[in-house]
């Protein structure tokens, strides 16, 4: 089968590229997923928005993803409800040193067009009336962050691309990849060999393996993040409240459940998502210290998905030099969804020849073969 | 009968005439629904619709309910309060 544009994976990142192609007039665009819709990281996330980053171009690429999710219900044209909520997201200082650094960010969010401001104590508490005021000295708030439902917005990037005649295949896996010197010519799955003139690497947690498929050695990896969902209850917490050094995020969403998350430093590079107890009960004790009403309520859901990791915590966007016809959407580092917009903006500009709104160099994954004293995106859990 | 009066999914209120509309837009999988419609997320966690959507997809499908798999089980099996997982430790030896 002759196919122009074959994007492997389905999920947020592969369905914004295959939409920002499509309206860029490129015909002919199939997208292969092994799984359901929604399968992968991008129906396991906690979908939250945020523009509050340490480098400037994490700042960039969420202030411009934000800009478009105001807008994406209109510009998708899309019938349901995107539950988008901008009530902002509270991140706790609770060390000087900590409180410095968030400073510093504001600093550098400010100059990149990003409302975000440091907030005392006594303000924080009035935002978050049941924080535990003993377990932060200080925080910072964006009013502008936020949070959509991930089924909704993926359902509104799919439709708009089918719209404009992106084909979708779930339950295809890639197998195989032929390539003919630095060219990939043929994308072999369990249903169907395709001919092909470009081709995306938007695999998700399994972008390294299908990066092997190729022939190249992508610098990422997988490891497990798990997160749980309480009862829905009445409106209680307008912000997500995030913190670092406690090592926790907590949300409540518009349909009025709670999901929360952390990290485990210790977790495996691997593909295992399986939930545990262990999990549990460390949220359990990180959540009730820093916002004690919340042991009241009652988990009903626990589950996890990966995040794919990069060397610096910022994403891989555009070609690589060994495959001349390959581009990879990968290492989004636990922020892929927030960043799709931009994601599928800056892919399909490059794929087009055009010219993406900013300098892709540090996006390219070309950065990891130049230097090896990378600016690290530090603000993540 | 009127399928808007039937409720297939009581946590999170999902009628019969929902489900066929989603399913006539070609989400034919009990993972699909899940997403686009919530059931099986609720407190019950699909113990009361799981087999209701089964058979209404196997109906739709036009095949054997047996061929019709429907959600992964998560814990928790029954809702546990936060404040009991945190304390949970002080209970045991
Ligand atoms: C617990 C948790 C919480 C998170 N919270 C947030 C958050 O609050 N905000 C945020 O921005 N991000 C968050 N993330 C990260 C976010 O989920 C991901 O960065 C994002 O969903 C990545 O989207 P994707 O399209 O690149 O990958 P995916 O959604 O994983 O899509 C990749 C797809 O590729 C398919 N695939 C893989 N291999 C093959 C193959 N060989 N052939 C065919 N198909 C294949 C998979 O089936 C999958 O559907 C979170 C992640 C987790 C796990």
């Amino acid at each position: 089968m002759k196919t122009n544009v074959l994007i492997i994976g389905g999920g947020i990142s592969g369905l914004s590229i295959a939409y920002n192609l499509a309206i860029r007039g490129v015909q002919d665009i199939v997208v292969v997923d092994k799984s359901y819709f929604c399968g992968g990281d991008t129906g396991r996330c906690g979908a939250g928005v945020r523009q509050q980053w340490a480098t400037k171009t994490n700042c960039m690429l969420a202030k411009r993803s934000i800009d478009f999710f105001e807008k994406a219900k209109d510009i998708l044209g899309y019938e349901g409800n995107l539950e988008f909520k901008q009530e902002g997201y509270l991140i706790l200082a609770s060390s000087e040193k900590e409180a410095a650094q968030f400073k510093q960010n504001v600093a550098l969010q400010n100059e990149c067009g990003i409302p975000s401001r440091v907030v005392s104590k006594k303000e924080a508490l009035q935002i978050v009336p049941h924080l535990n005021p003993e377990a932060f000295i200080s925080a910072t708030f964006c009013p502008t962050d936020g949070h959509l439902n991930p089924f909704k917005m993926s359902e509104a990037y799919m439709l708009a691309a089918k719209r404009l005649g992106v084909s979708f295949h779930f339950y295809e896996e890639v197998l195989d990849i032929d390539k003919e010197g630095d060219r990939i010519t043929r994308v072999i799955t369990n249903k169907a060999t395709y001919e092909v003139n470009q081709v995306v690497n938007a695999a998700g947690g399994y972008s390294h393996e299908v990066g092997l498929l190729a022939g190249i050695d992508i610098p990422v990896y997988s490891e497990k993040h798990e997160i749980l969902a309480t009862e829905p209850v009445a409106k209680m917490q307008g912000p997500m409240v995030m913190s670092f050094s406690h090592n926790i995020y907590c949300q409540q969403v518009p349909h009025g459940a709670f999901l929360m998350g952390r990290s485990d430093p210790d977790v495996p590079h691997d593909h295992d998502i399986e939930s545990s107890w262990q999990f549990l009960e460390a949220m359990a004790k990180t959540v009730t210290h820093i916002l004690p009403p919340l042991g009241q309520l009652r988990v009903v859901r626990q589950w996890a998905g990966h995040y794919n990791m990069s060397l610096d915590r910022q994403p891989i966007l555009g070609g690589v030099a060994e495959v001349s016809n390959l581009y990879l959407a990968c290492g989004f580092s636990g922020h892929g969804f927030m960043f799709a917009p931009i994601t599928g903006e800056i892919v399909a500009d490059i794929m087009c020849g055009l010219t993406p709104f900013m300098d892709v160099s540090e996006l390219s994954s070309e950065r990891f073969k130049e230097k090896q004293d990378f600016i690290i995106e530090k603000s993540v859990v | 009968m009127d399928k808007s009066k039937v409720i297939l999914c009581r946590c999170e209120d999902i009628s019969l005439d929902e489900l066929s509309q989603k399913m006539e837009e070609g989400y034919t999988t009990f993972e699909d629904l899940k997403r686009i419609l919530r059931v099986g997320m609720g407190p019950c966690q699909a113990n009361t619709c799981a087999h209701l959507i089964q058979k209404e997809l196997a109906q739709f499908l036009n095949k054997d309910m047996s061929e019709v798999s429907v959600h992964k089980v998560r814990p928790l099996t029954l809702g546990v309060t936060l404040n009991q997982l945190a304390n949970g430790d002080q209970n045991e030896d």
